[in-house]
């Protein structure tokens, strides 16, 4: 498989690096401060391709912490509030669309 | 029910130790992710938008109670309270964690279940129709067959790396419910002339991106051949399947790319090395098999008893019985299929507490036995005919008497968007919606049978190409399209359906199945035409126009 830091990357807008965490497998987000975080509000936001492909390398080189980590798009508010730039990661972030069964 | 002897227990046991040993390195950071991923998809474990996944096989449909409960366990345990049941006979927990799962895989291991071969590039979980060994007219149980593939092709080495995943079907009555002609390999368990069971071989067959019917490779193939068949079946597409394309890498585009007779010719070749080998069936093995085997005591019960005719009275049992309960090959008894398609409910869901008491069911009227089919419900293999008005009361307060089997609300859909990384678009809102649409039962059973299939994108794990209306979901600029077809069939007149025109937005997809159906009631030649029929006599131009008329 190729890895990601071999493809391409181009972005179009602010972006971040999202990723599982690799013992319980829960959505996480790359933060500025090289570690992981489960908010996007804690997301590090990257608006270039340097600076994503050196973010996406340090999420890369983190393989304990998290896997499969990729770039995705965001949209940042001009209160600075970070929402997912497309469906799926609005899925990964809120949950599914659909009621769960109630828990017993 | 088939009971498991020391050697498979030992496996499976050893099997959990294993993992939860490579568990531990990789949470410890001795494995890579790379290193592991294939390690973990030998042992079904996925990883999915919001969690891992963790897909357990259910070997040809065939479920004992308490392997139900023990299902029911591990949702409510590791997971959120429920299981998906997919279209293969296998069920999946969306939510489990990484550090859970040898542990849930020790507490499956106690009643005999396991994960193996429900992902990777290997031989997948063998499935079969999940009425075998009960439908009249079934030519002999295909399970035994399922059962002695399985055997074989557990670990083995030589098909453990194989170009892509390979799935088999196996049949043994007219009626195709195991869709063995959209499999790598379909066999359909037949008779000689001298009265010997074998198989009518296909090949090929397959959905996905590139969707192909399978074709005949061999009319006829002794029982006793069938594994060094099998196996030269597998060599070929072992030794010149792609490995550079994974979407060129299944047997449908080998045979494709040779053509039918080039590539039975490469089998029969390779078959004569195998076929007086070590690989020949001796007739102990399958007696062997076929002795583990369990079958009811059935008592000799009458056809018609009293309690069923007291509940034909009661409209409700009636409409639940007409379209739930089939016939039996002992005429006392029927199967009784469980539809998991409750309206405006997920496909294929259902909660540990259903779990449970589904399988209290099946000890108190199914001699402690279920079913799983590819149409993401279940079945009661083995009710008392005098059990059925019981049975059907004791359903109905679980909320699982939908009387929809076959019915335009039975709808199969993958899970699509809302869990799966592969998916482009939501499959099951699409699926609940429709459910609305249609609950009206009049309305459902004046359209008759109809299958709508559901797949949330190109993989097409919930079989779109096969739906007599199919729906697949792809992402366009952004946004959710879904491709409708009409015209598919997954039986034993498999067909792939034609699509009808330009794709429809997520909020257009109902009206549009709603212009189908109107269309098809209005151009139906009597009412027992089925939809499937129409558009065969009709082809797709009737239906496109209605729907992009206004459109």
């Amino acid at each position: 498989m190729t890895s990601p830091l071999q493809q391409k990357i181009k972005i179009a807008g602010p972006s971040i690096v999202t990723a599982n965490r690799t013992w319980d497998g829960i959505v996480v987000y790359r933060t500025a401060n090289k570690g992981w975080s489960a908010e996007l509000a804690d997301a590090a936001i990257v608006r270039n391709s340097d600076e994503a492909k050196v973010l996406l390398a340090e999420a890369v080189a983190d393989d304990v912490g998290a896997i499969g980590p990729y770039i995705a798009p965001v949209q940042v508010g001009d209160d600075g509030v970070i929402e997912p730039g497309n469906l799926r990661e609005q899925i990964r972030k809120a949950g599914v669309t659909i009621e769960l069964p109630a828990q017993g | 029910m088939y009971a498991y002897d020391e050697i498979d227990r030992t496996l499976v046991n050893e099997r959990v130790s294993e993992f939860r040993d490579q568990v531990q390195r990789r949470l410890s950071g001795e494995l890579t992710e790379d290193e592991f991923k294939m390690l973990r998809l030998q042992n079904g474990v996925y990883l999915q938008l919001h969690a891992y996944m963790f897909r357990v096989a259910i070997p040809y449909g065939t479920l004992a109670s308490n392997q139900l409960r023990q299902l029911a366990h591990v949702a409510r345990k590791y997971d959120r309270g429920y299981g998906h049941f997919t279209t293969r006979q296998n069920i999946q927990f969306n939510w489990i964690k990484l550090s859970d799962l040898p542990d849930a895989l020790a507490d499956l291991a106690e009643v005999g279940i396991h994960a193996m071969q429900t992902s990777g590039n290997n031989m997948r979980n063998v499935t079969s129709d999940q009425w075998a060994g009960v439908a009249p007219g079934e030519i002999e149980d295909p399970r035994i067959w399922s059962e002695l593939i399985r055997q074989h092709t557990t670990l083995h080495p030589e098909f453990s790396f194989l170009p892509r995943k390979f799935k088999i079907a196996i049949t043994a009555s007219d009626h195709d419910r195991a869709a063995i002609k959209v499999h790598d390999i379909g066999l359909r368990l037949i008779k000689s002339e001298k009265g010997e069971t074998g198989f009518e071989v296909l090949v090929g067959g397959g959905l996905g991106r590139t969707p192909f019917i399978g074709k005949t490779i061999k009319h006829f193939v002794h029982g006793r051949d069938l594994l060094s068949y099998i196996e030269a079946i597998l060599r070929v597409y072992n030794q010149y399947g792609r490995r550079d394309n994974i979407y060129k890498a299944r047997i449908k585009i080998l045979v494709h790319e040779l053509g039918i007779e080039k590539f039975s010719r490469e089998v029969e070749e390779e078959w004569q090395h195998l076929r007086n080998s070590s690989l020949q069936i001796d007739d102990e093995v399958i007696e062997d098999i076929r002795s583990r085997f369990i079958y009811p005591a059935y008592e000799k019960l009458p056809h018609m008893p009293d309690e069923l005719r007291q509940a034909a009275a009661e409209p409700d049992f009636e409409a639940w019985r007409k379209n739930s309960v089939a016939p039996h090959k002992n005429p006392g008894y029927s199967i009784v299929t469980i539809s998991l398609k409750p309206i405006g409910a997920p496909p294929g869901d259902a909660t540990a507490e259903q779990m449970d008491a589904l399988a209290d069911l099946a000890d108190k009227y199914s001699f402690g036995e279920l079913r799983v089919g590819h149409e993401q419900n279940l079945a009661l293999p083995h009710v008392a005919k005098r059990d059925l008005p019981a049975l059907w009361k004791a359903l109905d307060k679980l909320g699982l008497a939908t009387p929809n089997v076959n019915l335009i609300t039975d709808i199969i859909a993958c899970p699509g968007l809302d869990y799966c990384s592969l998916a482009n678009a939501r499959s099951i809102p699409i699926a609940q919606e429709l459910t609305r649409r249609f609950a009206n039962h009049e309305l459902a059973n004046l359209i008759g049978r109809l299958h709508i299939n559901i797949s949330g994108c190109i993989n097409a794990c919930g079989h779109h190409h096969v739906g007599h209306i199919g729906i697949l979901g792809v992402e366009k600029n952004g946004e959710e399209v879904y491709q409708i077809t009409i015209g598919g069939r997954a039986d034993e007149s498999a067909a792939l359906g034609n699509l009808i025109g330009p794709g429809v937005k997520f909020d257009e997809v109902a009206d549009v199945v709603e212009d189908i159906v109107e269309a098809y009631l209005a151009l139906r030649e009597r009412p027992e035409e089925l939809f499937v029929d129409t558009v065969k006599r009709l082809g797709v131009e009737p239906f496109k126009e209605r729907v992009y008329a206004t459109r």
